[in-house]
């Protein structure tokens, strides 16, 4: 079975920084794309993170299921605002250049390709850097990380149990799965949806009475081991911060910084080329 | 008994793999084409019944980040923190109910099919579109209507895989207080 999160080890400058430090910057780096529709900081952030995954030695071939599967998804949801939405370009930029006519209200403007741009722009920025914190980060490392940042750490433990049992859990679902088609159950198109939600249910319900039994023991084990006596703990993925590590915090604080300054200067979360 | 906190850090941590698995590779193909059930919910609704609101938020919340994560889109904080209110409300709405002492009566049935109905109009037709609009700016009338779609689908699926789930673990547990001294 292919692994979910494919940590993939090659020595390269971003596999070097400290978890914490990789966290910080995919939160502040989406954010930043979260927050604005600059175009011109968009393109920016596109082209540093599509440098940024260079550097990191993963090859597009390693990640290639992931890309085709949002490409899609970044497909379906232009389309989508496209057929419910023809005009939401016009009525952000407030002009309106028309280009082509399809009939009734879907009206191709300068205005609405614009906006898609932004749209998939957006995804650009984002995705390389996601892909880049997946490929190049341990999952237990992870957790600790996410302790460094300020999470409790019992959420903490429960994200790296989560990551944990995630390739258990899987496998059993898969075995679950295969015992019950030899006993003749079907969930294919063949069937009719109540069916088919009723052989989920054949599969579920093994799997989450045992998954039940597995809490029970896991929570002995910690108990027992004295988890949550103290107010901190050690984790044994934590590294310590660098210079490079400081450095890349800050210059993605900086990437925030500006996003935030040019939706004040710009007015809006938009960038306007048309007035 | 009172549960050990430790018991629900463990919950949380089992319940969002299993909230990942199942939105990840559960795939029940739909009528309506690209669009797949999403059986995960009925698990968080159990989960939140018999864990409470808070294992509920926090499974919502992994779970949904973890699976976003790994489809490699980032995090969709809107849909993710929809998943965690949905799981939060289903937690307080079943707070009587106790399914670990093997009960879950006509009316639990009945109380939790209501409680699943309000949060996920709750989390879809509210939450995750006024967060779409919010945080992402997009056309309020297709992320109501796909809010629509998904809060009609994840209601169906819910009732039907968690009061299923809900009916098979009480049995699987004796009832409280089903022993009786022979006389």
């Amino acid at each position: 079975m292919r692994p979910v999160f494919n940590y993939i080890d090659r020595s390269s400058p971003i596999h070097c920084l400290a978890g914490a430090t990789k966290l910080v910057c995919l939160l502040l780096w989406s954010f930043a794309a979260m927050l604005t529709y600059d175009t011109r900081l968009l393109i920016l952030l596109s082209v540093l993170s599509v440098a940024l995954f260079r550097l990191s030695r993963i090859r597009l071939g390693d990640v290639s299921f992931m890309i085709g599967f949002t490409a899609v998804i970044m497909a379906l949801n232009n389309l989508l605002v496209f057929l419910f939405a023809p005009q939401h370009g016009v009525t952000l930029y407030g002009t309106s250049h028309v280009i082509a006519n399809l009939g009734g209200r879907w009206v191709i403007t300068k205005e609405q390709l614009f906006y898609h741009l932004n749209l998939i722009l957006k995804y650009l920025a984002t995705i390389p850097i996601v892909l880049l914190f997946v490929c190049t980060t341990q999952p237990s490392e992870f957790a600790a990380s996410l302790n460094r940042i300020g999470v409790k750490y019992s959420i903490a433990y429960s994200v790296a149990l989560a990551l944990r049992y995630i390739p258990d859990i899987q496998q059993e679902y898969h075995e679950i799965s295969q015992a019950q088609q030899a006993r003749g159950i079907e969930m294919s198109k063949k069937e009719s949806l109540g069916k088919r939600l009723k052989a989920a249910s054949a599969i579920l319900i093994p799997l989450i009475l045992s998954s039940m039994d597995r809490i029970e023991t896991i929570s002995n084990a910690m108990e027992l081991r004295g988890f949550g006596k103290h107010k901190r703990r050690s984790w044994y993925m934590a590294r310590p911060f660098r210079t490079a590590d400081f450095l890349s915090m800050a210059v993605c604080a900086l990437l925030l910084a500006a996003a935030l300054l040019l939706n004040h200067l710009n007015g809006s979360r938009f960038w306007n080329p048309f007035v | 008994m009172k549960k050990s906190p430790i018991v629900t850090v463990v919950a949380i941590g089992i319940g969002a793999a299993l909230f990942f698995v199942l939105a990840r590779f559960v795939a029940i193909p739909s009528p309506v084409p690209n669009t797949n059930i999403s059986i995960q919910y009925g698990l968080l609704a159990f989960m939140a019944a018999l864990f409470g609101p808070v294992a509920g938020l926090l499974i919502g919340l992994i779970g949904h980040a973890l699976a976003d994560f790994s489809f490699g889109w980032g995090i969709w904080w809107s849909w993710v923190i929809a998943s965690a209110v949905f799981g939060a409300l289903m937690g307080l709405a079943a707070r009587k109910v106790r399914l670990a002492d093997g009960e879950f009566s006509k009316k639990d049935l009945v109380g939790f099919l209501i409680a699943v109905v309000i949060a996920h109009a709750v989390s879809w037709f509210v939450i995750a579109p006024v967060l779409d609009i919010v945080i992402y700016a997009e056309p309020a009338n297709k992320v109501f209507i796909q809010g629509l779609f998904a809060g009609v689908s994840n209601i169906v699926t819910t009732a039907i895989v968690g009061s299923l789930l809900c009916a098979a673990y009480a049995a699987s547990k004796p009832k409280k207080g089903s022993l009786k001294e022979e006389k």
